[in-house]
């Protein structure tokens, strides 16, 4: 009897992930959310240029690869000519919160009925370890090797709080995925995500704190207390839009 | 015959675009072509299509690119600053095998420039514009009729070849207003198979890409384009000719600057010297051949341009530089004037272009 097996929406090309990454669950999370509300087979996703610029290969809905920070642009289109199939879009910070900033929030302020799923690592991973618009104040990467400079840089990009201003956005939660507890908690965030397209609600985005072992130079634990111990405290979890509620209320 | 419109340039791009099949049109205010996106976010919302105005010009060429992913006729269009934007998206486009419509109505540069009529895009447009070997079908209108026309025919040669189509208009041809005819025909879409429209759980997963880690790959992935450019070049080149049968001296001219060299060949003509025009109407593919004939009876050529000389060079490569080859031009959103271009056939006649 098969007790745990890998969800249909995902295919059998193995990830080319750094082990201790943590792509692999939240793709993971995305795929068992098709599967569960049955919609791979109308679903199209948008993968970045990044890490993640080879998703195309890893879930098993119809793909399509977008430009540079274009990925709600692209997504815009699709969504706008196929009203009917689920769209969603995977980014990194570098891609979603970097160049693509401008079609980010106009995607979120037209109230685009699509799904965002954004990875937020805090460092270009694919390009071998810059500072990203998400690194923390004193966080050493390559293009910031003494330390993340505010006088030189400016601070971290909060796309959470930063979008919460809009009137448009429907939905907006930060998660993590460095517990199972935590992961639970993302998969749920993911899954309303979807549901919100589903039911025409508008722009939902769940931003995910992910770790990046290799180029924050740490085990994969220690990413993970990483994330507790710096992020979370900078990044704090929670929701941040949810009109739907809101208005419950 | 059909009853005539009275329209202007731009509109006749968005009328005979929507004729043609198109419902999807993304674009960003810049002149001097705003008119083609006012007309569309009239009229696309009472026929079920989208209308949207991009936060700006890569978005909305990115949104091309979704839609066209999806199978559907789509369309953006923008002037010279704006073309530049695009370019990332039109490399995109075309390293993922994707059909579209792009207008250029341009404006004089570089930079910002002016918003007076312009033909100093013809290097990019003809080159590809963006990064990577690749082309684009560019078509050059030279009335509003043809405005209409040549949008439709993008639109199918865009799908044909599963290339983009460039209109490569100028402010004028946008501008202007001539009477045109709609009735225009049209070959619908094909097929298109490898279009992202969801699985439905019973095919295996498209996936539109332009990345190709693997160089033998890429390699074979840009032959096999170029294979097909190829047939592009055989089957689609396209031109007109005037009064060049006995002509000693050969005019180049497309777009508003070939009937201004009408005008001047008229006059010419009046004083016995013996001139005609070849006017590209695909300036990518070049009509190389009608040159190459020309060159070997002709004693010179002309290359009428509103910009520093671009098409001039392949004027030069098609006529294998046998004849020489001159320049006749205004830059900036000037325009050179019938007087302008008669002085040149004057000199050519006179020295026999040996200058």
């Amino acid at each position: 009897m098969v007790v745990f097996d890998k969800p249909h929406a995902l295919t059998d090309t193995p990830f080319h992930y750094c082990p201790g990454c943590t792509h692999g669950i939240i793709h993971r999370l995305v795929a068992e959310v098709l599967d569960e509300l049955g919609i791979e087979g109308k679903t199209i996703g948008i993968a970045p240029v990044g890490c993640s610029v080879m998703a195309y290969n890893y879930f098993n809905c119809d793909m399509i690869e977008a430009a540079h920070g274009r990925a709600p642009a692209v997504a815009t289109g699709v969504k706008r000519a196929n009203p009917d199939n689920i769209v969603f879009s995977y980014q990194g910070d570098g891609d979603l919160a970097s160049i693509g900033m401008a079609e980010t929030v106009h995607a979120a302020a037209r109230n685009e009925n699509i799904t965002v799923i954004f990875i937020n690592n805090a460092i270009y991973g694919m390009t071998g370890g810059q500072m990203a618009p998400t690194s923390l104040v004193g966080q050493v990467t390559q293009t910031s090797p003494y330390g993340r400079d505010p006088k030189m840089c400016g601070y971290p990009v909060k796309i959470c709080e930063m979008l919460s201003q809009l009137e448009g956005p429907e939905y907006l939660e930060r998660v993590t995925v460095n517990s199972v507890k935590n992961a639970r908690r993302a998969k749920a965030a993911i899954k309303k995500a979807f549901e919100n397209q589903i039911a025409g609600k508008g722009f939902s985005l769940v931003e995910v704190l992910s770790s990046c072992p290799t180029n924050w130079g740490m085990t994969p634990d220690a990413a993970l207390k990483w994330i507790d111990d710096k992020m979370i405290p900078y990044y704090p979890l929670g929701v941040y839009k949810d009109r739907s509620a809101k208005e419950e209320n | 015959m059909a009853d005539k419109v009275l329209m202007k340039g731009n509109e006749a791009i968005a009328e005979a675009a929507i004729i043609a099949g198109c419902r999807h049109y993304f674009g960003y205010p810049i002149t001097p072509q705003t008119e083609i996106a006012a007309y569309m976010a009239k009229r696309m919302p009472k026929i079920g299509g989208t209308f949207l105005q991009a936060e700006s010009e890569l978005a909305a060429i990115s949104m091309v690119y979704g839609v066209s992913s999806c199978g559907y006729r789509v369309m953006t269009s923008s002037s010279s600053p704006g073309i530049s934007l695009k370019s990332e998206g039109l490399s995109y486009l075309a390293g993922a095998d994707l059909p579209a419509l792009v207008v250029n109505v341009q404006r004089g540069g570089p930079g910002l420039g002016g918003i007076q009529p312009s033909q100093s895009d013809y290097f990019q447009a003809t080159r590809g514009g963006g990064h990577g070997d690749y082309h684009m079908i560019v078509l050059a209108p030279a009335s509003v009729q043809e405005m209409a026309e040549l949008t439709v025919k993008g639109f199918e040669l865009a799908d044909k070849y599963r290339m983009t189509s460039m209109i490569l208009a100028d402010g004028t041809m946008g501008q202007m207003m001539e009477p045109v005819a709609l009735d225009l025909k049209v070959n619908p879409a094909p097929e298109k198979p490898w279009a992202t429209t969801g699985t439905k759980l019973s095919r295996k997963h498209n996936i539109v890409n332009s990345l190709s880690l693997v160089p033998e790959e890429l390699e074979s992935q840009n032959f096999a384009r170029f294979e097909r450019y190829k047939t592009v070049e055989e089957n689609e080149t396209m031109y007109e000719e005037y009064m060049t049968e006995d002509a000693e001296i050969i005019i180049a001219a497309f777009g508003i600057a070939a009937r201004v060299s009408k005008n001047a060949i008229n006059a010419a003509r009046r004083e016995g010297i013996k001139v005609g025009l070849i006017r590209p109407i695909t300036l990518w593919p070049f009509p190389k051949a009608p040159f190459a004939r020309a060159a070997k009876t002709a004693k010179a050529m002309i290359s009428v341009e509103l910009s520093m000389g671009q098409m001039i060079e392949d004027v030069k490569l098609a006529s294998e530089c046998r004849v020489p080859v001159t320049l006749c031009n205004r830059a900036g959103g000037m325009i050179p004037s019938p007087e302008q271009v008669l002085e040149a056939i004057r000199a050519a006649a006179k020295n026999g272009g040996n200058k």
